[in-house]
């Protein structure tokens, strides 16, 4: 108990995450008018970071990750002309988005930005965080999948991004896999590195329903930035639900700056009704915390379950052992077309 | 029989993998290794396959282009320093081919346009990226059967593939393959995405392809000009397999491939370079057969 007592006055900044990894539970489908509405809530609830962008960031817009009704461009401007105190920020995974691309959207407004790479491979990201800098942004690394790669290793790509520039060094559990004592040695293992000024955040998926826990634990191991989604809405079980966070913050005497009730109506009068299913643990999301498998493979693979007959949770407890990353949605239909094969579902080319 | 004598520049992996191909092919002959290290292992093992090295870059090449009869050269450093080195070297006569994404020249995909390129003697030609290698030969076989307005390709790379200079200048290999999606694939508008993947033991290259046609896909001919492609591809990289596909969705057509390299230096998941140093020696030999039989003539150097 004493530990909990100890983040009694902690400063925390909530960034949250619906409007842009919540477009991957809304198959990307969010119009500019929702986004202007949600964002103009969360602002008045004194959330001071909004990601708007299509679910895979700045370059989304593909066959890989779907089309949204809108450019990033249209969804950034018109959220940040009406942002009162909140800073409009975006996702930037290089290999997909470019730094012409984040140009663009520092042009409409955005003024944060994550930029991810696979926990491994923060050496892809320099020439992106070193832009964002240079624009002015407020700049974070974003290590991806975090549960592959060791608390040393974490540490070691993390100090990567922070001599790239990074201002923040993210842990993201994109999986949903981790529990509280690996955030913990996640995130301790950065801070022993990182120079004392660099803040450290923590990015939830809820598949384990370890979204709360999880952030509570990265807080203690010395994170003061925290991801969440309001109503959870996001891949997978969704991202930490923001305001059942910001609920026991308050309760633990942890200051995040939001109006809990405002925030809570949020998530219950705007974002519930805009979910097109029940954004919550059940099988598929469950076994993607189990597998260790990107949240965002969730819907592709109840799709390609339907196209060729193999159960969802197959194809993600195989997509799990052959170790795919975020990005390869296009192996979840490879995956799916081999196993159907391999069942006589599908005659071979 | 006689054969056309190349230099090799840039002593890493690719310059090293080039050596072994080079070596065996019935027009082309490795003679020189040109680096910037003298105590690097390329070099060392350049010289111990029989190579004459430098470590004094292209300049220390430069006085034995004309004793040593250099014609063709291959350049595997960097878009940075391509430009010069093919400036000094086309001036001497010698034919570049640049493995580099500086992409001074035009971009060849040996099964699409090498012809075009040899015929007209180009002085110097770019390979463009592994992901265009491995890519734009599946979206030419679609465009040639009807008009793409689309095309998108998602290559996946072992982590342990993929060196420094890519990863520093990731943003390069995007425009420079999503350029050449359009122009030599022939596609009206191309995005290319790159994922590098670090499981262990190291993925095999993956690529998959997706086009958009205009008009309802006509999927007999369709596949037939996809399975005659890779049949082209497979006469100089035979590990590029089609794993699924085509799959035809509306008016959407998706291939899945695999690129397995030959493992002559590289290890075979490593079809990415593979497919890059297979595609330039391919490249090379058609310059080399062609001047070979009198078909064309490199110019006569500017320089003495």
């Amino acid at each position: 108990m004493s530990q909990s007592n100890s983040l009694k006055g902690r400063k925390v900044i909530l960034h949250d995450m619906c409007l842009r990894d919540g477009m991957h539970a809304k198959r990307e489908q969010i119009s500019v008018e929702q986004m202007v509405k949600v964002a103009t809530a969360l602002d008045a609830a004194g959330v001071p970071y909004i990601q708007v962008t299509h679910g895979a960031g700045l370059g989304g817009n593909s066959l890989q990750h779907g089309f949204a009704p809108h450019s990033n461009e249209e969804y950034i401007s018109a959220v940040a002309a009406q942002m009162k105190q909140a800073k409009v920020s975006v996702l930037l995974i290089p290999g997909l988005g470019t730094m012409k691309e984040l140009q663009s959207a520092y042009d409409c407004g955005a003024r944060s930005v994550h930029v991810a790479t696979h926990c491994t491979e923060a050496d892809t990201s320099p020439q992106h965080i070193a832009f964002a800098r240079k624009l002015g942004m407020d700049t974070t690394g974003f290590l991806m999948m975090a549960h592959l790669n060791d608390a040393e290793g974490i540490a070691r790509q993390g100090k990567l991004m922070e001599s790239y520039g990074a201002q923040t060094v993210y842990v993201t559990d994109s999986a949903g896999y981790m529990l509280p004592e690996d955030v913990k040695a996640r995130i301790g293992a950065l801070r022993e590195v990182l120079n004392p000024e660099t803040e450290i955040g923590f990015h939830g998926h809820h598949n384990l329903g370890m979204g709360i826990a999880n952030s509570i634990a990265a807080i203690e191991a010395g994170a003061s930035r925290i991801d969440g989604s309001a109503a959870g809405l996001g891949a997978g079980a969704g991202n930490t639900p923001l305001e059942v966070f910001a609920a026991v913050c308050e309760r633990m005497g942890i200051d995040t700056g939001v109006d809990l009730f405002k925030l809570m109506d949020v998530a219950e009068d705007i974002i519930v009704p805009m979910m097109e299913h029940v954004v919550r643990v059940d099988r598929e999301s469950l076994t993607l915390g189990y597998a260790g498998v990107y949240s965002t493979f969730l819907l592709h693979s109840k799709r390609a379950s339907e196209r060729f007959g193999v159960p969802a949770r197959d194809i993600l407890v195989e997509l799990g052992r052959r170790k795919m990353i975020g990005g390869q949605e296009d192996m979840i239909l490879d995956t799916a077309m081999t196993m159907a094969k391999e069942r006589g579902l599908l005659k071979s080319a | 029989m006689k054969k056309i004598r190349c230099a090799l520049i840039g002593s890493g992996n690719i310059g090293t993998d080039l050596i072994y191909k080079i070596q065996r092919s019935e027009v082309l002959e490795p003679v020189w290794m040109v680096g910037i290290d003298p105590e690097s292992e390329g070099l060392a093992r350049a010289r111990a396959m029989g190579l004459k090295t430098t470590a004094e870059g292209v300049d220390g090449l430069l006085p034995h282009v004309l004793e040593d009869n250099i014609q063709i050269a291959f350049d595997a450093t960097s878009a940075y320093v391509h430009a010069e080195n093919s400036r000094k070297l086309n001036a001497r006569g010698v034919l570049m081919i640049d493995l580099t994404p500086a992409a001074i020249g035009p971009l060849c995909v040996p099964p699409v346009n090498l012809r075009e390129h040899a015929e007209k003697l180009e002085m110097n030609v770019n390979m463009i990226s592994c992901a265009g290698q491995a890519t734009i030969p599946i979206v030419h076989a679609v465009s040639r059967i009807q008009s793409v307005g689309y095309a998108e390709i998602v290559a996946s790379l072992a982590s342990k593939s993929i060196g420094p200079g890519t990863r520093a200048n990731l943003d390069e290999f995007t425009y420079t393959t999503s350029n050449a999606l359009e122009k030599v694939g022939g596609a009206r508008k191309g995005k290319a995405l790159a994922i590098i993947n670090p499981a262990e033991p190291p993925m095999i290259m993956r690529n998959t392809i997706s086009c958009l046609t205009d008009d309802e896909p006509d999927q007999d001919k369709i596949t037939a000009s996809i399975l005659e492609m890779i049949g082209e591809v497979q006469k100089y990289v035979p590990g590029y397999r089609l794993v699924n596909g085509p799959l035809f969705d509306g008016n959407k057509v998706a291939v899945f491939m695999e690129v397995a390299g030959l493992g002559d230096y590289l290890p075979t998941y490593a079809g990415n370079l593979d497919i890059m140093t297979a595609a330039a020696t391919r490249t090379a030999e058609m310059f080399a057969e062609e001047i070979l039989a009198g078909k064309i003539q490199l110019p006569t150097p500017e320089v003495a």
